[in-house]
């Protein structure tokens, strides 16, 4: 569907222990873009997500199956350089999860650990990716504080902010908001369809589908581990062609 | 499936009276009160008993910094405290950083199935181990096969034996304390596993691991039966000026050394000291006010070292 598409799957699948999760699925996301995967609890929307930067690998008995195309190549390999890969592919999680650490050392840990040590261009990229998550003028001054002393939409905005600080070209967001208010919410998909305009592709699971209406130009339904349909996501509310996502959106069940 | 519910709910009444449910409360609270009154009152009898009977002796500066005499009285304990710590530090030294390994691969890295049970399962069995039967096995093994004799060392390895169950035990529980979202943060930033444990999870669980190294520490300093065989029962003088190759030089690992707790044996089993019951107060009296300062140093130190990885 997207013809600049930089990262696809292809059939790919998972399987816990044997336990088939999801079905062959296979998806393009291109740069720019925002794509909502949406259906309902345990759809295998999350399980999905969390194939593309390789993270169901680090659940014991869990495998994934099918190619993870990235930049024209398969990274679902065994030897794959999944930490590289996972600087380029970041990702958010359902619940904000900063580090027991300062709110400075949140962002700049992971820089350094990539080898980033000068002090001068730590500081630099501290500010950038605070800046680029809308919370720097919020936290300039307690840059040395417990990153726990923030609100709760402020530390997912933090987890947002050190993810970008590694410049990544996708981010794989997992519920973003479900564990926040409506104003947080709102500050976050502002910063989604910022990252969007900067060329960053945006890969959002989500239960809310008005979320999914407001931030997302790609949209696609699972429904019991099986990818349903994909498609723009005007077409896939007004026009749905299979009949469970038509079911689905007239609120027949889920 | 909903209408039912809906009767069942409208046909529940409340059958117990408001003033049946308070009493209920009030009894349970009393008898848990009295409980813990019972458990407070026995320590604080017992922690009395020895500060009083060795309250003379414990501001007793030569009695805290001679050496033991053999026949007179008025000997001290110099060299048995310095041995306590001394051995303690020893001890952590060697046990902590293999404690802490075993208990970072049996969390992050062991697939769960028969590797991890089996080491959980000898982890129990050597935390239950009766200290006496790790004496005896250091005798034989560091003291005799090893043929390092009563030393500092052979006891240090042999308490370092009965240390490594309960520290694994304790990291491995604050480790696994820690919630998983910590470590994967770190996995997808791109970070290794092991730069999650060290710079992740080991700062979120520096609290309840230095709370176990206390606890640790805290039966280490308080051991005598393994320490008889292994580190033996004599004290020789100490002299900061002897070279490092002679028995009085504290430093030397390859001396005797009688601690506190071994002391305390010592005299009351086959002491001929005219004043040993009043030593043995006086040491068992040291011995408590040690662990104490020991708890609240730790604690301090480990305070800190949170402050400093946390910024909390």
């Amino acid at each position: 569907m997207n013809d600049g598409a930089t990262l696809l799957t292809q059939e790919v699948t998972v399987t816990y222990s044997g336990h088939k999760a999801l079905h062959p699925t296979s998806l393009d996301f291109a740069p720019g873009t925002v794509s909502a995967l949406i259906g309902p609890s345990g759809c295998g929307k999350s399980t999905f997500l969390r194939s593309i930067n390789l993270m169901n690998r680090e659940i014991p008995g869990c495998v994934i199956g099918g190619r993870v195309i990235w930049h024209g190549e398969n990274v679902n390999v065994a030897d794959a350089d999944v930490y590289r890969l996972r600087t380029q592919i970041g990702m958010v999680f359902q619940q904000p999860n900063p580090f027991r650490k300062s709110i400075y050392e949140n962002i700049a840990f992971a820089l350094r650990r990539h080898g980033i040590t000068n002090r001068s261009e730590l500081d630099e990229q501290v500010e950038r990716s605070l800046r680029a998550a809308a919370i720097w003028d919020e936290v300039k001054d307690k840059l040395k504080e417990s990153a726990y002393a923030l609100s709760g939409g402020q530390q997912q905005r933090l987890c947002i902010a050190r993810t970008l600080a590694l410049g990544p070209e996708v981010v794989l967001m997992d519920e973003p908001c479900s564990a926040l208010d409506p104003i947080a919410t709102f500050a976050i998909e502002d910063t989604i369809h910022d990252m969007a305009s900067k060329g960053i592709c945006v890969v959002i699971v989500t239960h809310n589908m008005e979320q999914a209406a407001r931030v997302s130009d790609n949209t696609a339904y699972f429904l019991l581990g099986e990818m349903v349909e994909y498609g723009p996501t005007g077409q896939i509310f007004s026009a749905p062609k299979d009949q469970r996502l038509d079911d689905y959106l007239t609120g027949r069940f889920g | 499936m909903g209408s039912e519910k809906t009767t069942a709910t409208a046909t529940f009444h409340a059958t117990r009276s408001t003033a049946a449910a308070r009493t209920h409360d009030r009894v349970a609270t009393g008898v848990l009160a009295a409980i813990v009154g019972l458990i407070l009152l026995a320590l604080v009898a017992i922690i009395g008993y020895i500060v009083i009977s060795g309250l003379g002796k414990l501001f007793d500066w030569s009695f805290l910094t001679a050496k033991p005499e053999q026949f007179k009285e008025g000997g001290g304990i110099g060299p048995e405290i310095f041995n306590s710590f001394y051995l303690l530090v020893l001890t952590l030294l060697i046990s902590l950083p293999i404690s802490l390994g075993a208990a970072v691969f049996l969390t992050q890295y062991a697939p769960e199935g028969p590797v991890t049970n089996v080491a959980k399962t000898a982890i129990e069995t050597l935390s239950s181990l009766p200290s006496i039967v790790v004496g005896l096995f250091g005798m034989l093994v560091f003291v005799l096969s090893c043929g390092w004799g009563f030393s500092i060392l052979s006891g240090a390895l042999a308490l370092t034996m009965f240390n490594i169950p309960i520290l694994v035990r304790v990291i491995q529980q604050a480790l696994e304390a820690v919630p998983r979202d910590q470590r994967d943060a770190a996995l997808a930033l791109g970070l290794t596993r092991w730069e999650a444990c060290v710079h992740v999870l080991v700062p979120a669980a520096m609290p309840a691991i230095v709370t176990g190294v206390i606890l640790s520490a805290g039966r280490v300093f308080g051991e005598a039966a393994a320490l008889i065989y292994t580190a033996g029962q004599s004290a020789p003088a100490l002299d900061w000026s002897a070279p490092i190759t002679s028995l009085a030089n504290p430093l030397n690992v390859m001396r005797p050394a009688e601690t506190l707790a071994v002391h305390i044996w010592k005299i009351n089993s086959e002491g001929v000291v005219p004043d040993l019951v009043a030593v043995s107060a006086g040491t068992a009296a040291v011995l408590m006010v040690s662990i104490l300062a020991f708890n609240i140093i730790a604690r301090v130190v480990g305070r800190a070292l949170q402050r400093r990885m946390t910024a909390e």
